[in-house]
């Protein structure tokens, strides 16, 4: 055994092992990484949710799930949508410019119908669900409250457009999600309306 | 006393293994091929049809059956969802299984695994081998499956038929019945041939439920088997060179 | 060899460039990294002619490893309680991305362990790794094996299937055997009346949890004693007996890396494509790693037609079977396998490889391996008188391998060697008459046959032929193609 030691010959040998070894175990990780996605059932149960407001009364609101989030349909009473615009002004982004809402809820009160309100209740901070506080003034807000949605965790506060006032840690508007109204009774949540050719899927924070 | 047990138990297994040699109707060869998808598909609108009024197949999503057998959700929903329902669903039978077990005295079992409890050679032999016995509840019997309680749901198509035993006498005089053939009694709306490529069909549906990954295991197998073998050469190439001055 | 080649992968290391050199001083400073890696990887000196045996330590590792990353990954989607435990083998299977190349990873992994665990101690047996000065690593090899078994056995209970449910009933019953207690200790085990949905929580925890935990433990103690005596090799020769005197390094040993680290590259490559093809292909085996009777979820009230578990208990179940008798059948069982722990207490021989052990014993050894391959195919049979039979014969030889293993230990006398023969067939003699039956009377007398000629041919015979079962004289240094030409050149010298 004369042969001489080839160190380039070496060196390309053990590059390519390792590279292609490397390879391999970035693919074998493909699975093992993509198996913590929503499964089959997960999309399955996350599909849309039908809610009866039939029974609603003026100034209520009614909780259901969606996709393991609170979804509400709130009723707002003429004097409720009355006092939107004059928040106006203590608003970080009072005409909704950013995706928060699908293209059809982008408008003064931010909903298909103006008195039904369709929101998630997820604060868009750290994602904890805030208080309804509809009554002007409510004392554990301030005397100035117009009336909305009070984060109990870290204190934002919403109007009752879900619109984020300024000077609360909330960054954007409460997420209005992809709904229809499949007749006077019943709303489904997480699809477009027919028709509205609508592309959008979901907002930016949930 | 526990000896007593153990060989009773030891005991009760050899009648086991001279029934399992009794019940051993020749079972005909399926032949299925879960890479046919016409064959799929249309063995997917059978059991639809005539099979999920009483067995569902609770583990198998209508979505992931579109996806495998190329059809879209329109079509499922049209082909394959009779009762409505979202193409997210599991394919579930409408019976409740109270009244199955008031009826058949038996909840017919679900039929997402049965290609792999049974095998694809039972299925295409069991759904062939019912015959007309008065004795029973149903009016029928099976050979492959004696005295089940399922009725013959495909007699319409199969027609009706009836079982020819021969009768064995045994050494002391003795007799019993071995299934020997089956004779047409009645026709039904498809001819052998067709029915038999119906009853494949069904069979082939069932066997991709019991392990749907195989229609995409196979090529991925190569795949990762070819890589291994490049990376084998390669590896060995280093390997000898390492070697090289170790004697 | 040049005394520079081991430093070959320190030179790319330097290539990258010096803070890497940098990041290796400061950790080295705080931590023993590049010591140890030179004690146990670079400078760790295998001897140089380990054979194709010597890549199922490295792949039992890898197997470890492939258990338990996957076992993580279904345990995120698995439901141990009984309403959910087969809905979510299924839901793994079907609805989980990528859940069924995991799932199946996890159920052939779990076959190819013990494939790869039983060429690993036949290796062992076979070059006589288990004798001084490796008794202990012996023994803690072969515990992991016995903690692999509670470990297979737990997991075969998660699917909650028809055979899970009542493979989990039968060897839990077996506790039931232990005189006294036995019933109170099978309750405490299910921790119910029958086999339910509480034996399967804590079968999830002991199998996710607990036995991984002493199973790794385990692992690392075999490992350490691997390296505080070194590894024996094909000649069964110690390469620290010849040592250069300049570098105290043994002259037939080459450090674990490069060599070994790439040559067990190759054959973890060849593994894996075997392991692949399986998965991809056949992962069920045609029933041996996936039972057909598991598809149907778990019924208490009816028993499937063929019960017995899966194949790598088979030459257990086999032994624990060939005896009509609760109490005994379960004490051959434990003492079939508790008897590996004494090997190196009754095979006493010096010479350890089979390579010099004399024209005999080899085929006493390829013997004990069809045995228990034998005994593992009868093991998956259904219990007929004839299968029962021919399992109690074969036992009756699992058995004799320790018998003959012991008396090969040292040259015998004649008397000796006839003595034993004698004491062994009144033995066995004895037993067929308590098991007597007029109805098996014909099948009895016959397999006598296999008993009677074994020790014939082994016991016997070398007393008529001293020569036999005497051992080669064993080389001072290993041997290599380079210095000794091929194996079998050796051989014919």
């Amino acid at each position: 055994m004369s042969e001489e030691i080839d160190q380039s010959k070496r060196h390309f040998l053990t590059v390519a092992t390792v590279v292609v070894g490397a390879i391999g175990v970035c693919v074998t990780a493909v699975p093992f990484v993509t198996s913590m996605n929503p499964s089959a059932k997960a999309l399955a149960l996350g599909g849309p949710t039908d809610i009866d407001f039939s029974k609603i009364e003026p100034g209520a609101l009614i909780k259901a799930i969606w996709r393991n989030k609170p979804a509400w349909v709130v009723q707002r009473p003429q004097a409720a949508l009355a006092q939107l615009p004059k928040n106006d002004p203590l608003l970080r982004d009072p005409n909704s410019e950013e995706p928060q809402q699908p293209p059809y809820a982008k408008n003064a009160w931010r909903s298909i119908k103006p008195e039904l309100f369709v929101v998630i209740g997820i604060c868009t901070h750290l994602g904890c669900t805030p208080l309804y506080v509809p009554q002007p003034g409510d004392p554990s807000v301030g005397p100035t409250w117009p009336g909305g949605f009070h984060c109990p965790c870290h204190g934002s506060l919403y109007d009752l457009a879900g619109r984020v006032f300024k000077n609360v840690p909330a960054p954007l508007n409460l997420p209005v999600p992809r709904h229809r109204y499949l007749n006077d009774k019943v709303v489904r949540i997480g699809e477009n309306p027919v028709g509205s050719h609508s592309t959008y899927t979901g907002p930016l924070v949930w | 006393m526990k000896n007593i047990i153990v060989c009773a138990l030891l005991l009760a297994l050899v009648p086991l293994a001279a029934r399992a040699q009794d019940e051993g109707v020749k079972l005909q060869a399926a032949n299925v091929d879960v890479s046919n998808t016409a064959s799929l598909q249309r063995g997917a609108k059978f059991f639809v049809n005539y099979c999920m009024g009483c067995h569902s197949a609770r583990y198998v999503r209508y979505n992931r059956v579109g996806q495998d057998l190329g059809l879209s959700d329109p079509q499922l929903e049209s082909y394959l969802m009779f009762a409505g329902g979202k193409v997210t669903d599991t394919m579930m039978s409408a019976m409740p299984r109270a009244d199955a077990i008031k009826w058949f005295s038996t909840a017919p079992p679900d039929l997402s695994l049965e290609s792999r409890i049974r095998g694809n050679d039972w299925i295409y032999t069991y759904l062939k081998s019912f015959y007309l016995d008065p004795k029973s509840a149903t009016g029928v019997n099976n050979t492959v499956f004696p005295h089940v309680a399922m009725p013959d749901v495909l007699w319409e198509l199969q027609g009706t038929q009836r079982a020819v035993f021969n009768t064995v006498k045994n050494p002391d005089g003795s007799s019993y019945q071995v299934f020997d053939h089956f004779e047409q009694v009645t026709p039904g709306k498809m001819t052998p041939a067709e029915f038999d490529k119906s009853v494949r069909d069904i069979t082939n549906f069932l066997a991709y439920m019991g392990d749907p990954v195989k229609l995409t295991s196979l090529t991925l197998g190569l795949r990762v088997i070819g890589f291994l073998v490049v990376f084998f050469i390669i590896a060995y190439l280093l390997k000898r060179e390492i070697w090289k001055k170790v004697h | 060899m040049s005394a520079e080649e081991p430093k070959l992968k320190r030179d790319y290391l330097d290539v990258t460039g010096g803070w890497l050199h940098g990041l290796r001083e400061w950790i080295d400073a705080r931590f023993p990294m590049s010591s140890f890696w030179k004690k146990h990887v670079s400078e760790y000196y295998a001897p140089k002619n380990f054979n194709f045996w010597y890549f199922f330590g490295s792949i039992a590792l890898l197997i470890l490893v492939n258990q338990i990353l996957t076992g993580i990954f279904l345990a995120m989607n698995y439901q141990p309680s009984a309403t959910g435990a087969f809905a979510s083998v299924e839901y793994i299977m079907r609805d989980v991305d990528w859940g069924w190349l995991l799932r199946y990873m996890h159920s052939v992994g779990a076959s190819m362990f013990f494939v790869v665990v039983y060429l690993h101690m036949f290796r062992g047996v076979m070059y006589g790794s288990f004798k001084k000065p490796r008794e202990l690593l012996w023994i803690f090899g072969v515990l992991i094996y016995v903690a692999l078994m509670a470990e297979a056995f737990m997991g075969y209970l998660l699917p909650w299937g028809q055979m899970s449910y009542w493979g989990a009933n039968v060897i839990i019953s077996l506790f039931g055997a232990i005189p006294g207690i036995g019933n109170t200790i099978e309750t405490w085990i299910k921790g119910d009346f029958g086999v339910s949905g509480i034996t399967l929580n804590r079968f999830f925890a002991l199998h996710v949890a607990a036995v991984p935990l002493v199973l790794l433990g385990l692992v690392l103690f075999h490992l350490i004693a691997l390296h505080e005596v070194g590894s024996n090799n094909p000649d069964g020769v110690e390469i620290k007996k010849h040592k250069d005197p300049a570098t105290g390094i043994p002259l037939d040993g080459i450090p674990f890396h490069p060599y070994y680290t790439i040559k067990d590259i190759t054959g973890v490559i060849v593994f894996i494509a075997i392991f692949s093809a399986i998965i991809f292909f056949a992962p069920g085996m045609h029933g041996l790693f996936l039972e057909p009777a598991n598809f149907e979820p778990a019924n208490p009230l009816k028993t499937p037609s063929d019960i017995h578990p899966l194949w790598y208990f088979g030459p257990y179940y086999a032994i624990l079977r060939s005896i009509p008798n609760k109490e005994l059948g379960a004490l051959a069982l434990l003492v079939a396998v508790v008897i590996l722990f004494f090997l190196p207490w009754i095979d006493r021989n010096p010479v350890k490889s089979i390579r010099y052990r004399g024209p005999l014993y080899r085929w006493v050894l390829v013997l004990f391996a069809v045995t228990f391959i034998v005994l593992g195919y009868i093991g998956m049979q259904l219990a007929t008188l004839f299968w029962a039979e021919i399992g109690q014969r074969l036992s009756e030889l699992y058995f004799l391998f320790f018998v003959t293993a012991w008396v090969y230990s040292k040259p015998r006398s004649r008397a000796f060697l006839v003595g034993t023969f004698v004491v062994v067939m009144i033995i066995i003699s004895l037993l067929d008459w308590i098991s007597w039956a007029p109805s098996i009377a014909h099948l009895k007398l016959w397999s006598w046959l296999i008993p009677f000629g074994y020790c014939l041919i082994f016991l016997l015979w070398p007393a008529a032929m001293p020569r036999l079962m005497q051992p080669k004289p064993v080389p001072e240094r290993v041997r290599t193609k380079a210095r000794h030409g091929t194996h079998a050149g050796v051989r014919a010298e």
